[in-house]
């Protein structure tokens, strides 16, 4: 099958590829760039768990083609960490609030946050559930997934996180 | 003592042992991206299969052709049951003492049932080369339903037992018949029915549901034939067993295969099984000498490998007039789809079922169960429980409620009367088992105190007067649920698999520095054991927790062990890390007494450390007792400072809760609102809190979709209607309640450290609370008892038939 020549950015670095026109972005994404954060948990749009961000809108890349990415600016999870290396406040979040188990849903939870808390910087509990309801958990059953973005919201807007009460 | 000196408080603290909420060190690289799960091994040359599946439930295979499948750029191999055949692979062992085909032989028994499996360079390539393989079917008629199967001119499912009238488990009583399983006295308990003042009868089915963990099931197999190796990467929860079981199906030396399970994303029994997948990528390594890699889809995982439940139980309570239960008569009905392939201990057909009388304290009981074959896809793991446990507490909850409801007694009151006593324990139950310990009334208590119970009920009675004088069109339910969970397989004297006794195990190894590497048999899939087990060892031997670094999931270093299902970390493993730990201790005594110049029995263990009696300034820590261990021991001892423990547990552990659920029904839409769920559960020793709390969140969400909606369902014809997450039931953030968590705790008496296990408590006494909770709302409009799943339609359903709606 013919292949296409692909360029578009991924966490900041400008990345090439030959790919099928049929290849899904997911794929491309972890086979041609073997950064395997990003993963396929049903390859229907229902689960979430390979959202990335694509020029500032989530996006499950197992039901998008790596060519209609062409020329795009992507971040994946393996872009969110602090430039220094630390945790960034989502992904702090998550682990303060035990905001994830297995793990496998993470990266595409966290990329979906990401995108919501900047669209909506301090967001209800209800506006956090309708948010991630795109986004799959089968371990946590949510709750601390949602304290876990209520911890880094607080802590993006430099406010003091409280727990609601249980 | 200057300033400096840290307090014991600050002392214990810095260990981060049992009872910190220690934030989880796993979270570190999988926040980042960075865990490592199966699909993420890539290997130089490494191939990809795919599975040719059958669209019948029931036909036989009249030829294969793969002729045009070879053509495909990059297909290389279409493997199929002739392929298999001169492996002598063709057909494997199940652990229930079945054998599964591994691809059609002859025959397809259920829909999706893996026909071919094509290997190709990449995964494009062979899922092309599974479209242009064309089989030739001749369709048979489809047996669905389980109270058919044993209809003397049903269709003959098995051919291949033919002529077999015993099976793993005795006798076979027709064709589609797997083994009937008998406990307790059926004289006795007959008596005490045809004595009771008072008796219930109800056929309680626990519909058939799946795991479906996140990740779906995979592996990858890469053999190497100048070294004649078979290393296998796979989702496995019990590595050592596979390691075990293709050494035995496959004819491999043992020591030539290397299991390793990375990062699991998520198991929840599925990945307890051996799969057609694992042992096609096995040989389809062997044939092309290249690392094969096969990786599920989800409309595979959820049609293929290992449904649960699927339990039909006609459950019969004898009580007298003022509500003592008297006798407990069950009969279960189960379908166990194409293949026997349940992952049940071996000597246990319908797993610990014969929990089902529950935390009453029944003096008769009488069980049996008949296991039948249909046209539907082998499995019947344990989802988030400990074999089949879910299914009897489901089954007691519902019937204690029946009951209830036929004395006009309240149903806590009714659990109240008939709780085992404290003073009982450790108490014998009418079905064979020992329960370790448990303190049921005070949970109950406590539940009905938090959540004011007495309130809801009052509520309760206002509101149906409300409705009844047409004021609202709600109906309010309160789910009440108290179970008791059997956890920890096992004893060696009545637990193994395939005759390997269900202990677990520990190797712990103290480096000089005051660090150390711990490993287990057992395999974490999101429960945090790399956080927790770190936990234990720092409080048994006084090392900070930060210091342990935990390994599971990789046979040729980890210590032989059962894996992790069924809660039995905590149980078996959790107490060889206790044993190993105090190995270490004993030996760090010694080495301590020989530095300190004293007797060991002048020595104490204060937190971190050793000191001598009496004189409290003179110690050693662990940390320098490390370091001793590898340059001054005594004269006589061997250097080195580490342990192994294999541990066989005295008897199960006993978990238990109570639960409630508060429910709101719409009856015109059908459409509920779950107001509040409150789960206590007693776990006995809790060693991380915020781990647990994240245990049951999970556990009662699973119990929540599948209470609730969550069903994989077949059509009359035997096509599964409910094959992706479009149509089987996986709560999002929107639909799943708040929890509200609370506990007791009674401590095991027989394990190291009084720990029981929790993952599955959740699960267990969710599913009768919630379900519970819309049986109860119904109740008042006639009802009694509405099978799962209760999703809107089948609500409004209810109401329907009970004349609420026009």
């Amino acid at each position: 099958m013919a292949k296409t020549h692909l360029t578009m950015k991924v966490n900041g670095a400008e990345v090439e590829g030959l790919v099928e026109p049929r290849t899904l972005l997911v794929h491309f994404i972890r086979e041609n760039l073997q950064m395997t954060g990003t993963h396929i948990g049903c390859e229907t749009t229902h689960c979430g768990a390979c959202t990335v961000d694509i020029d500032g809108m989530s996006v499950k890349s197992c039901t998008m083609f790596a060519v209609q990415a062409q020329g795009s600016d992507i971040t994946t999870i393996e872009g969110m960490a602090n430039a220094d290396g630390t945790l960034s406040a989502l992904q702090e979040g998550f682990r303060m609030m035990h905001g994830l188990q297995c793990g496998f849903c993470t990266p595409g939870m966290i990329m979906r946050a990401h995108r919501l808390l900047k669209e909506n910087p301090s967001p209800s509990e209800q506006e956090i559930r309708m948010g991630i309801s795109g986004n799959i958990c089968r371990c946590t059953g949510y709750q601390n997934i949602v304290k876990a973005i209520q911890y880094a919201a607080a802590k993006i807007n430099g406010v003091e996180f409280r727990e609601a009460a249980e | 003592m200057n300033d400096m000196t840290p307090t014991r408080e600050q002392r214990t603290a810095a260990l981060e042992g049992m009872g910190c909420k220690r934030k989880r060190v796993e979270d570190v690289r999988f926040t980042q991206g960075k865990g490592n799960y199966v699909d993420d091994v890539k290997l130089p040359g490494m191939l990809h299969g795919d599975f040719v599946r059958s669209p019948h439930p029931h036909a036989r295979v009249k030829s294969i052709n793969s002729e045009e499948a070879l053509k495909v750029p990059g297909v290389l191999a279409v493997i199929t049951a002739e392929t298999l055949k001169t492996v002598n692979l063709a057909w494997m062992p199940t652990l229930a003492g079945d054998v599964q085909m591994v691809l059609a032989d002859g025959k397809v028994l259920f829909q999706n049932q893996e026909v071919a499996f094509v290997v190709a360079t990449d995964r494009y390539a062979a899922d092309d080369g599974v479209n242009k393989v064309v089989v030739e079917y001749e369709p048979l008629p489809p047996l669905v339903d389980p109270f058919k199967s044993m209809d003397p001119d049903a269709p003959v499912l098995r051919e291949d037992l033919a002529g077999k009238t015993t099976g793993a488990h005795g006798p076979r009583k027709h064709h589609n018949h797997i083994f009937e399983w008998k406990v307790g006295d059926k004289e006795l308990t007959d008596a005490a029915f045809s004595k009771a003042e008072v008796a219930i009868k109800e056929m309680i089915s626990y519909h058939r549901t799946h795991p479906s963990p996140l990740e779906t099931c995979q592996c990858v197999c890469s053999f190497d034939k100048v070294k004649g190796e078979l290393t296998i990467w796979g989702t496995f929860q019990a590595p050592h067993v596979i390691r075990t079981v293709v050494s035995l199906i496959a004819k491999l030396p043992e020591q030539k295969i290397h299991v390793i399970a990375p990062d699991i994303g998520g198991g929840f029994g599925n990945k307890v099984g051996a799969y057609p997948g694992y042992i096609c990528a096995a040989v389809a390594s062997i044939v092309t000498g290249k690392p094969v890699k096969w990786v599920e889809d989800r409309i595979e995982n959820l049609t293929a490998t290992s449904f649960a439940r699927d339990y039909h139980m006609t459950t019969e309570i004898a009580a007298t007039r003022d509500g003592k239960v008297t006798g407990l008569r069950v009969h279960v009905l189960a379908d166990h789809g194409a293949f026997d392939a349940c992952a049940d201990p071996s000597k246990w057909p319908a797993g610990f079922f014969n929990i089902v009388t529950g935390s009453y304290d029944f003096p008769t009981a009488h069980l049996a169960v008949d296991g039948v074959y249909t046209n539907k896809a082998p499995g019947g793991v344990a989802y988030r429980c400990s074999f089949r446990v879910t299914e009897a507490a489901y089954c007691i909850e519902r019937a204690m409620d029946i009951m209830a409801q036929k004395l006009n007694m309240d149903p806590a009151e009714l659990r109240l009367k008939n709780f085992i006593k404290p003073e009982q324990f450790p108490y014998h139950s009418a079905l064979g088992w020992e329960y370790d310990s448990g303190d049921y009334h005070t949970a109950m208590r406590k539940m009905m105190e938090t959540t004011g119970y007495a309130a809801l009920r009052k509520e309760q009675a206002e509101k149906r007067e409300a409705f009844r004088r047409g004021e609202t069109r709600e109906i309010m339910g309160l789910g009440v649920s108290f179970f008791t969970e059997i956890v920890g397989a096992g004893p060696s004297k009545n637990c193994d698999i395939l005759g390997i006794a269900m202990f677990d195990s520990c190797e712990i190894r103290m480096h000089p520095t005051g660090a150390g590497i711990a490993r287990m048999g057992t395999k974490s899939q999101g429960q945090g054991h790399e956080t927790t087990w770190a936990q234990i060892i720092a409080t048994e031997i006084g090392i900070p927790a930060d210091n342990i670094q935990v390994e599971e999931g990789n046979t040729d270093t980890a210590p032989y062990g059962l894996g992790t299902y069924g809660s039995r970390s905590t149980p078996v493993a959790g107490a060889a890390i206790a044993m190993a730990a105090r190995k270490i201790k004993a030996k760090a005594q010694m080495i301590a007494a020989y530095k300190l110049e004293v007797h060991e029995d002048d020595l104490e263990w204060d937190i971190d450390g050793f000191r001598v009696k009496g004189l409290p300034e003179r110690t050693m820590s662990m940390k320098d007792i490390c370091w001793a261990a590898y340059n001054s021991v005594p004269p006589g001892m061997e250097p080195g400072l580490e342990a192994v423990s294999y541990y066989d547990p005295p008897n199960m552990t006993y978990p238990f809760g109570a639960y409630l659920c508060v429910m709101d029904i719409d009856v015109d839409t059908g459409v509920y609102k779950v107001r509040r769920f409150y789960a206590l559960d007693d776990c006995g020793t809790r060693i991380n809190p915020m781990i647990i709390e994240g245990q049951v969140h999970g556990g009662l969400t699973e119990a929540f979709a599948i209470a609730m909606g969550q069903e994989i369902r077949y059509d009359d014809d035997g096509n599964v209607v409910t094959g992706s997450f479009m149509d089987f039931f996986m709560p999002t953030a929107v639909e799943t309640p708040h929890w509200e968590t609370d506990f007791t705790v009674t401590p095991s008496p027989h394990h190291p450290i009084g720990a029981k296990g929790v993952g599955e408590s959740p699960n267990v006494g969710g599913v009768p609370a919630f379900s519970n909770a819309v049986n109860d709302a119904f109740s008042f409009l006639g009802a009694t008892h509405i099978q799962m799943p209760h999703d809107y339609w089948r609500n409004w359903k209810a109401a329907k038939d009970l004349g609420a709606v026009a």
